[in-house]
């Protein structure tokens, strides 16, 4: 049976994508979602009763290691490159979209009591 | 320099200028030279890269003379310009992957694949361009505008790495890393009449690699000729303890280790994980046992396609090849003969699709990359920023993602997929234990018309449909150029082998390029 998205699935899926969406991009992704599934709905063809999922190709496990730290100015960049200008702290706040004394500045993520 | 020094340094593959580098007949210098000068020609209409950078090019190449000219580096890339993928993180030099979302980031380190290179003293030109994250077939989802492909600029270099593919065919470059999730080394390779090349997942570290969907993506190289690709691979491929994924190919018995999988070639003697890709260019596949799976040459395949693929297959045979058809199928599943046609596809979107949802999540406009204008709030914050800043495209795979990995679909869609995926790989496990290598079309067509795949996503995912079954099964593949259809168009065809086999695909690559006559 064709699928059809309501808008409450949409909703729903913009909630979990994290995306606001325009009228006419909700009308097109509905569209698209229904036309995807419809075509997904063939692996129902399948007999997979008893087939374990696959997710990785190789039987690997966890890889651990010790949690250990280092001063990633000092790993820096390798030799056949050019030498790091600038630490990489400062590499990486300049690619933030707001810094505010060193470090990078974000909106309320708690209401504080009383405000 | 004269044009025609230019000229006759341009024409050089990869291998061949680090041997006159060597051998101080040309200056790291004149390449570089040589290839900005084609840029230059060229670039105004192709638009392969999305960041180029002469200046530090120079810089690159004056060090790595001092290096060649100290016999530090003898490598056999050395002193050869080549480009990266916008995908591929590089210190000091900004990574787009091709998105609004990414537009002003420099990273503050380099990818393994892009360290490798330059410790084997390759100069790194620039940035190519990409459909936005990877997602895409045809170069046209960029947020920095298509790229054209250098046989006729009325047609697409195919996606998602075309900016390498094109790059490589205009000789903007001697050679292209690109990424492939789903054929995004391949089919591009296949459009530009390239060499392109996917190898056993794990081989290539993914560190620095933005992810798409992760289970699936290799770095993999785009070239003139098999030899260069052969080389490049054994450059970049390292086990590296900064990727969970990656692979100790050169300490392990892969047949213990990996189970069927490592199974492979015995006859040819390449049963253990050794990455001296180089030394397979032999032109010998006299008893290698080839298989043509019948539903690759069904609907869907363009006739003139049909029949140059069949042609490669019927000189592999005189050569000395065992060519047989067989059908992908596994055991269990009823009247389905073919596992793979049907399934394969819309399995591929969802796991690609889930993964990608989830990778995709850290773009957030908090710590990097762009941040909406005006937003009341954390959450209008980051539902803001990742609407403005990502592309149709990839809003689409992400909605997707979401949904098939929500609670009440999960099972009914993304579970499915594994499982489907499961059984994809009994095929091709069962495949392998009688034939050493499947030989079929890397796409279905030769390039489209710029655009014309866009409007009709379906059909787009559907040109993926021979590339995207050595992503479910991880096996390696290489896409060579076997001719050009009626509108001068290059046609390419797909070599796979079993997982750790690359050596095995290599040789049957290589020899199959030494006995075809220049396709240009």
């Amino acid at each position: 049976m064709p699928h059809t998205i309501t808008d409450e699935i949409i909703e729903y899926i913009g909630i979990l994508a994290k995306l606001e969406l325009s009228d006419t991009e909700k009308a097109q992704a509905k569209k698209d979602i229904a036309t995807m599934l419809d075509y997904i709905d063939r692996l129902n063809e399948l007999d997979t009763e008893d087939i374990e999922p696959l997710s990785h190709i190789f039987p690997v496990t966890n890889v651990f290691r010790e949690d250990t730290h280092a001063d990633s100015d000092a790993i820096g960049t390798d030799g056949s490159g050019t030498a790091a200008k600038e630490s990489v702290r400062e590499q990486m706040l300049r690619n933030a979209p707001t810094v505010e004394s060193g470090m990078l500045k974000v909106p309320n993520t708690v209401e504080q009591e009383g405000t | 320099m004269s044009m025609t020094e230019q000229t006759e340094i341009l024409n050089l593959t990869a291998v061949e200028l680090s041997s006159k580098i060597k051998a101080k007949e040309i200056a790291v210098k004149e390449a570089v030279e040589a290839v900005f000068s084609e840029v230059d020609k060229r670039e105004k209409d192709l638009h392969c890269y999305i960041t180029l950078d002469k200046e530090a090019a120079l810089q690159q190449a004056e060090q790595i003379q001092a290096k060649i000219n100290a016999r530090e580096l003898n490598g056999p890339l050395a002193g050869v310009p080549a480009a990266v993928k916008d995908n591929l993180c590089t210190a000091d030099m900004r990574t787009t992957c091709a998105s609004r979302m990414l537009d002003h980031f420099v990273p503050s380190y380099s990818s393994e694949a892009v360290l490798n290179l330059q410790r084997a003293g390759v100069v790194i030109l620039g940035k190519t361009n990409m459909d936005e994250f990877a997602m895409g077939s045809t170069t046209e989802t960029s947020a920095y505008g298509i790229t054209r492909n250098p046989w006729n600029t009325e047609h697409v270099p195919g996606g998602s790495s075309g900016g390498s593919a094109a790059a490589v065919a205009a000789k903007e470059c001697y050679f292209a890393l690109g990424s492939d999730t789903g054929g995004s080394v391949r089919q591009p390779a296949s459009y530009c009449g390239v060499v392109g090349m996917k190898p056993t997942y794990g081989t290539v570290s993914r560190y620095g690699l933005v992810a798409y969907a992760s289970s699936f993506d290799q770095i993999g190289p785009i070239a003139g000729n098999v030899t260069d690709c052969a080389a490049i691979l054994e450059t970049i491929t390292s086990h590296d303890k900064k990727d969970s994924t990656s692979i100790d190919r050169q300490s392990i018995h892969l047949s213990d280790a990996y189970g069927s999988a490592g199974r492979g070639n015995i006859d040819k003697g390449n049963t253990d994980g050794r990455t001296d890709f180089t030394s397979a260019l032999i032109e010998d596949v006299n008893g290698i046992r080839i298989g043509i799976p019948k539903s690759f040459f069904t609907e869907g395949l363009n006739n003139e396609v049909k029949e140059t693929v069949l042609a490669v297959a019927e000189k592999l045979r005189q050569a000395g090849a065992v060519v047989e058809e067989f059908d992908l199928t596994c055991a269990g599943q009823g009247d389905i003969r073919d596992i793979y046609t049907e399934y394969a596809v819309p399995a591929y979107y969802t796991i690609a699709c889930a993964e990608a949802s989830s990778n995709l999540e850290r773009f957030d406009g908090i710590k990097y990359g762009y941040r909406t204008a005006d937003y009341d709030g954390l959450h209008s914050l980051y539902k803001k920023t990742r609407s403005e800043g990502f592309g149709a495209e990839v809003k689409r795979r992400i909605m997707l993602g979401s949904f098939v990995l929500s609670s009440g679909y999960y099972d009914a869609y993304y579970l499915k997929a594994l499982k489907t995926k499961a059984l994809i790989k009994r095929a091709f496990d069962e495949a392998f234990t009688r034939y050493d290598i499947i030989l079929g079309p890397t796409a279905p067509t030769t390039a489209p018309k710029l655009g014309e795949s866009l409007t009709e996503p379906l059909k787009m995912y559907l040109s993926d449909i021979y590339t995207i079954g050595a992503n479910l099964a991880g096996l390696p593949a290489i896409s060579v150029p076997c001719g050009t259809d009626s509108k001068g168009l290059p046609i390419g065809m797909q070599l796979m082998a079993d997982c750790f086999q690359e050596k095995t695909l290599i040789q049957a690559a290589y020899t199959y390029e030494q006995l075809r006559s220049s396709i240009r």
